[in-house]
């Protein structure tokens, strides 16, 4: 019964797509792919500059640093957005396709708070103990000097960059245990440890809410503990912070640099704050 | 005579029509499932180590290969030393290009790092117990140590494997068994709790009700299933989750019972509908000679009404099962996504779906993560194929049944 209407549909959807790429003839237009980490800002930034050049054309689209690269790679996207360094693999598949030039720039930093939920004794840690507790070496907060309740670790999903970087700097580059809850967004991290009792999370410091409490980290073993906020990341003070980066075709400069100008500029650069990031400059 | 023949070539053209449909949806089937295991193949020719790397010991050392599992065992620091796999006595020093940077200075490495791949050559051969890892660009020349030899992914270690660690560095870890039990057990789960609510819907639509409710209860119950995905998930999240939780005294309530419950209430509709047309179908003639020997309406449906329909009922059962086992989004948000080998319904799992869905968008294209996701999809592809082959099988088998 199915496999008529299926098909049906199925030349409906053609019959749609066709139109749609009859009507696309336009100016040529910007195109940015990549990192939803990086997506609201970009966003927010491509808005402002439409609106003071009217007749720019940015499309912004999300969907991951590696669907972006890939992106890139196959030229349907003019920039790539990353919250992670470009991998060896796709350099060598950029070199396979002959326009290997790129540039690189990184346009904000990325400060990851560590997480926790209110009702928890426990205000600050260091990155040894998160370590600990992220490999699975600890696993009550009891050994931390809290009450006796069961950590419930949550963490990014393994391909995410965040992931990835919180594995760089936070846990020396060790792998994170086995029972840690993947979650597939920030949002969903930020919810799970507002209602679960024991738990905690990192997510960005622009996610940082009252239904969830903020810890102060430590990198120099209990010495000094730096709260997460902008002003500290900025400073360099606080010490989990990433770059994030736009990668774009050489060739395409021309194309892109007026955008990447922009944003790196003052007024762009003020966006990036207002989106609960940290400015490069 | 002349209309006659227009009509001939209408009717002509209409039918062609139909053919090409057809014929166009099955190449699409058969497309996507080459595309598929094309993908998905690709993975087992390949080492689980990144492409353009290097994984480098000393030319003492006695071991020639390692495997995906102790490499991670080395990396994370759980083996420090090599007697414990197999060589001599001798501390591992774990060398990676950062390290460089640390034990030389700038001005050694070179402006532009020009010197590095020398010096890394230069501490390999120092060092009798090091392991680098580096980029095959910084490979000198008249590199001294020993690459350590990879064995390809194995099919075998694939499915048996517990450890999901597609992204880990060196070596990245396939072992999907974790995630296979983790779909079977939720899905299980689901059938559990939608195979008795479901059953129960169906014979009070079917048997029992009047004709009013039931053409009240019935749309309701499709409403069900169009219903899109996220928001039963959402709906899980924030409702079933906390719910689960309370009701367990669970330190978390993203569980396998969450997934199986969210999955159970999508999976209904399906169960529902089909066993109820399926208990329609019973002639009239055997409920009346049922009744009329003195038997019960109750005993009716128990004897004579489900032991006849009772393949229908299989079918909606495995395609209710089939819709659970494929379901992503409403799974990704309430199991907590733990790649653990599940004991209980209390704990949280790891779904393949989720994984994929999860994993796709972030994953460089072509390289052995974005392979392993599409050979875990061909694991799936089995899993249903084997539930309609069932599906069909019971369907064929359907003879009179003695009664």
């Amino acid at each position: 019964m199915n496999t008529k209407n299926s098909s049906k549909l199925l030349i409906l959807l053609m019959v749609l797509t066709s139109i749609g790429c009859g009507s696309k003839k336009q100016q040529e237009s910007l195109k940015i792919k990549g990192s939803d980490t990086c997506l609201p800002l970009t966003q927010k930034a491509a808005e402002n500059y439409m609106k003071k050049n009217k007749e720019a054309s940015i499309m912004v689209t999300g969907g991951g640093s590696g669907v972006g690269l890939a992106a890139l790679l196959d030229g349907t996207t003019d920039v790539a957005m990353a919250s992670r360094k470009m991998k060896m693999d796709e350099i060598l598949q950029l070199k396979k396709t002959g326009n290997s030039e790129y540039k690189e720039i990184t346009i904000a930093n990325d400060a990851i708070a560590v997480i926790v939920n209110p009702s928890n004794k426990i205000s600050k840690l260091t990155r040894e103990q998160i370590e600990d507790i992220y490999t699975g070496k600890i696993d009550n907060w009891k050994d931390l000097g809290g009450d006796d309740i069961k950590i419930i670790a949550y963490s990014r999903e393994s391909s995410s960059g965040t992931y990835e970087f919180f594995k760089e700097h936070v846990l020396n580059k060790k792998n994170f245990g086995p029972s840690m809850l993947l979650m597939p967004a920030t949002g969903a991290i930020v919810q799970s440890v507002s209602q679960t009792e024991g738990a905690i999370g990192y997510v960005g410091v622009a996610y940082i809410e009252n239904s969830i409490k903020a810890l102060l980290i430590s990198y120099d073993n209990g010495q000094s503990y730096i709260e997460p906020t902008i002003e500290n990341a900025k400073s360099k003070l606080y010490p989990i912070s990433r770059p994030l980066y736009y990668y774009y075709l050489t060739k395409s400069e021309s194309l892109v640099k007026p955008f990447v100008d922009y944003l790196l500029s003052e007024e762009g650069q003020k966006i990036v704050v207002s989106e609960g990031y940290v400015p490069v400059k | 005579m002349q209309k006659y023949s227009f009509r001939y070539f209408k009717e002509k053209i209409a039918e062609s029509i139909l053919l090409l449909s057809s014929l166009f949806t099955s190449i699409a089937v058969i497309f996507i499932i080459i595309f598929l295991f094309k993908e998905g193949y690709g993975l087992f020719n390949e080492k689980p180590i990144e492409k353009g790397y290097n994984l480098s010991i000393h030319p003492s050392n006695k071991l020639n290969n390692l495997t995906a599992k102790q490499i991670k065992l080395i990396f994370d620091r759980n083996v420090t030393n090599w007697k414990d796999l197999g060589g001599d006595d001798r501390k591992i020093n774990l060398l990676t290009i950062e390290k460089m940077t640390d034990i030389y200075t700038k001005k050694e490495l070179g402006e532009g790092f020009e010197y590095l791949s020398l010096k890394i050559n230069e501490y390999v051969i120092k060092d009798s117990g090091v392991v680098a890892f580096f980029a095959e660009q910084f490979l000198d020349a008249n590199f001294k140590g020993k690459k350590v030899l990879i064995d390809d992914n194995k099919i075998k270690d694939f499915i048996t494997d517990k450890e999901w660690y597609p992204t880990a560095s060196p070596a990245a870890q396939f072992g999907t068994l974790s995630l296979i039990m983790g779909t079977l057990w939720v899905s299980l789960g689901a059938i559990l709790f939608a195979l008795p609510f479901g059953l129960s819907a169906a014979i009070f639509l079917a048997e029992v009700s009047n004709p009013k409710l039931r053409n009240i209860l019935k749309p309701l119950i499709e409403l069900l299933a169009g219903i899109p995905s996220v928001v039963y998930g959402f709906f899980g999240l924030v409702v079933i989750v906390p719910f689960i939780q309370q009701l367990f005294n669970l330190p978390v309530g993203e569980t396998a019972l969450a997934g199986s419950l969210v999955l159970g209430i999508m999976a209904l509709p399906t169960i529902i509908t089909i066993s109820e047309d399926a208990l329609r179908t019973t002639p009239q003639s055997l409920k009346e000679a049922s009744l009329a020997l003195g038997a019960t309406r109750w005993q009716t449906i128990l004897k004579v009404t489900i032991p006849y329909s009772i393949s229908g009922i299989t079918a909606a059962v495995m395609l209710g099962m089939g819709r659970a086992i494929g379901e992503t989004m409403a799974v990704l948000m309430v199991t907590g996504n733990a790649a653990v080998i599940p004991t209980s319904f209390l704990q949280p799992i790891r779904t393949i779906p989720a994984t994929i869905a999860a994993e796709l968008g972030e994953a460089p294209a072509g390289g052995i993560h974005f392979k392993a996701l599409f050979a875990l999809g061909i694991i799936l592809f089995l899993i249903t194929l084997i539930i309609n082959l069932t599906v069909e099988f019971i369907k064929i088998s359907k003879k009179s049944p003695r009664l």
